[in-house]
C-alpha cells in the first residue's frame, strides 16, 4: 500500500482510487507470475503451488481493489461473500486434485525431498501407467 | 489511472494466453484441470477489473456464480480420474 501516498493533496476518495489501482495492479502481476509458473514447472504437484497464487491471494487483491473502488456497503459485502467461497473450495479442490495425481503415479519423484505417503499407500491399488517407468524405488524394504 | 487499469487487462490477457497454453500442452488431465481452475480465477479477476473500471455492479452475481462453479468443475474430474478412488471405503 506505499502507492496510497501518491496523492499528496487527494481527499479520501482518491486515496481509495490509489489504494484500488496498487491492489489491482498487484493482483494482475501475481496472476501473470502465476500462469508462467504453470507452464514452466515440471509436474503437477509443483504447477499446483504456483496455481494457488492467484486462486487466493491475487483474487482477494482484486477484490479489494474492486471495494476499494466502488466504496458501497452492499457490493463489499458481495465481494467478501466471492472471497469467502473462493478460500473454501479451493483448498478442496487443491486437495482432491494433488490425491488424484499422487495415487495415479503421476508424480516426478526425482523432484521429491521428502515422500512419507509411499509407504503408508496400499502398493496393489495403484493405478500406475504402462508407459511410465515401473516404481521400483517406492517399494518398501519390508 | 484508467490507464493503468486497462493495462492490468493487458497483464491477465498474457495470463490467460499462457494457461490456455499450458491446457493444451498438458500431459495430464489433472494438470489441464488446475489451469482450467487458474483461468476461471483469471476471468473472476478480469470481470473485476473490468466493473473496476467502469464503477458498475451488474457482473458481481457473475463472480459468486464463478467462484462455485472452478470449484464443482475441478473435484468432479479429479473424483473420476484413475487413482482417485477411495480404498479404504470399498474394502
Amino acid at each position: 500500500m506505499s502507492g496510497a501516498n501518491a496523492t499528496s493533496a487527494g481527499t479520501a476518495a482518491d486515496v481509495a482510487d490509489v489504494a484500488a489501482a496498487v491492489c489491482l495492479v498487484v493482483g494482475a502481476l501475481l496472476t501473470l507470475i502465476a500462469a508462467i509458473g504453470i507452464l514452466r514447472f515440471p509436474d503437477v504437484l509443483t504447477r499446483m503451488h504456483s496455481a494457488t497464487k492467484p486462486q487466493v491471494l491475487g483474487l482477494l487483491l482484486v477484490l479489494a481493489g474492486l471495494g476499494f473502488r466502488l466504496r458501497d456497503p452492499g457490493t463489499v459485502g458481495l465481494l467478501t461473500l466471492v472471497a469467502l467461497f473462493q478460500l473454501v473450495t479451493s483448498p478442496i479442490a487443491s486437495h482432491m486434485v494433488g490425491r488424484a495425481s499422487f495415487r495415479a503415479g503421476q508424480v516426478r519423484e526425482d523432484l521429491l525431498v521428502v515422500d512419507e505417503l509411499t509407504g503408508v499407500l496400499p502398493h496393489e491399488k495403484r493405478h500406475d501407467k504402462p508407459h511410465e517407468k515401473p516404481p521400483s524405488n517406492r517399494q518398501r524394504a519390508d | 489511472m484508467n490507464a493503468l487499469l486497462v493495462s492490468c487487462v493487458g497483464v491477465l490477457g498474457l495470463a490467460a494466453l499462457l494457461l490456455v497454453l499450458r491446457i493444451s500442452l498438458g500431459p495430464t488431465m489433472l494438470d489441464r484441470v488446475v489451469a482450467l481452475d487458474v483461468l476461471v480465477a483469471v476471468i473472476i479477476c478480469g470481470l473485476a477489473l473490468e466493473a473496476a473500471v467502469h464503477r458498475h455492479t451488474t457482473t458481481l452475481p457473475i463472480l459468486v456464480v464463478l467462484s462455485l462453479l472452478g470449484f464443482v468443475g475441478s473435484v468432479s474430474v479429479a473424483r473420476f480420474s484413475p487413482g482417485s478412488d477411495d480404498v479404504e471405503a470399498e474394502g
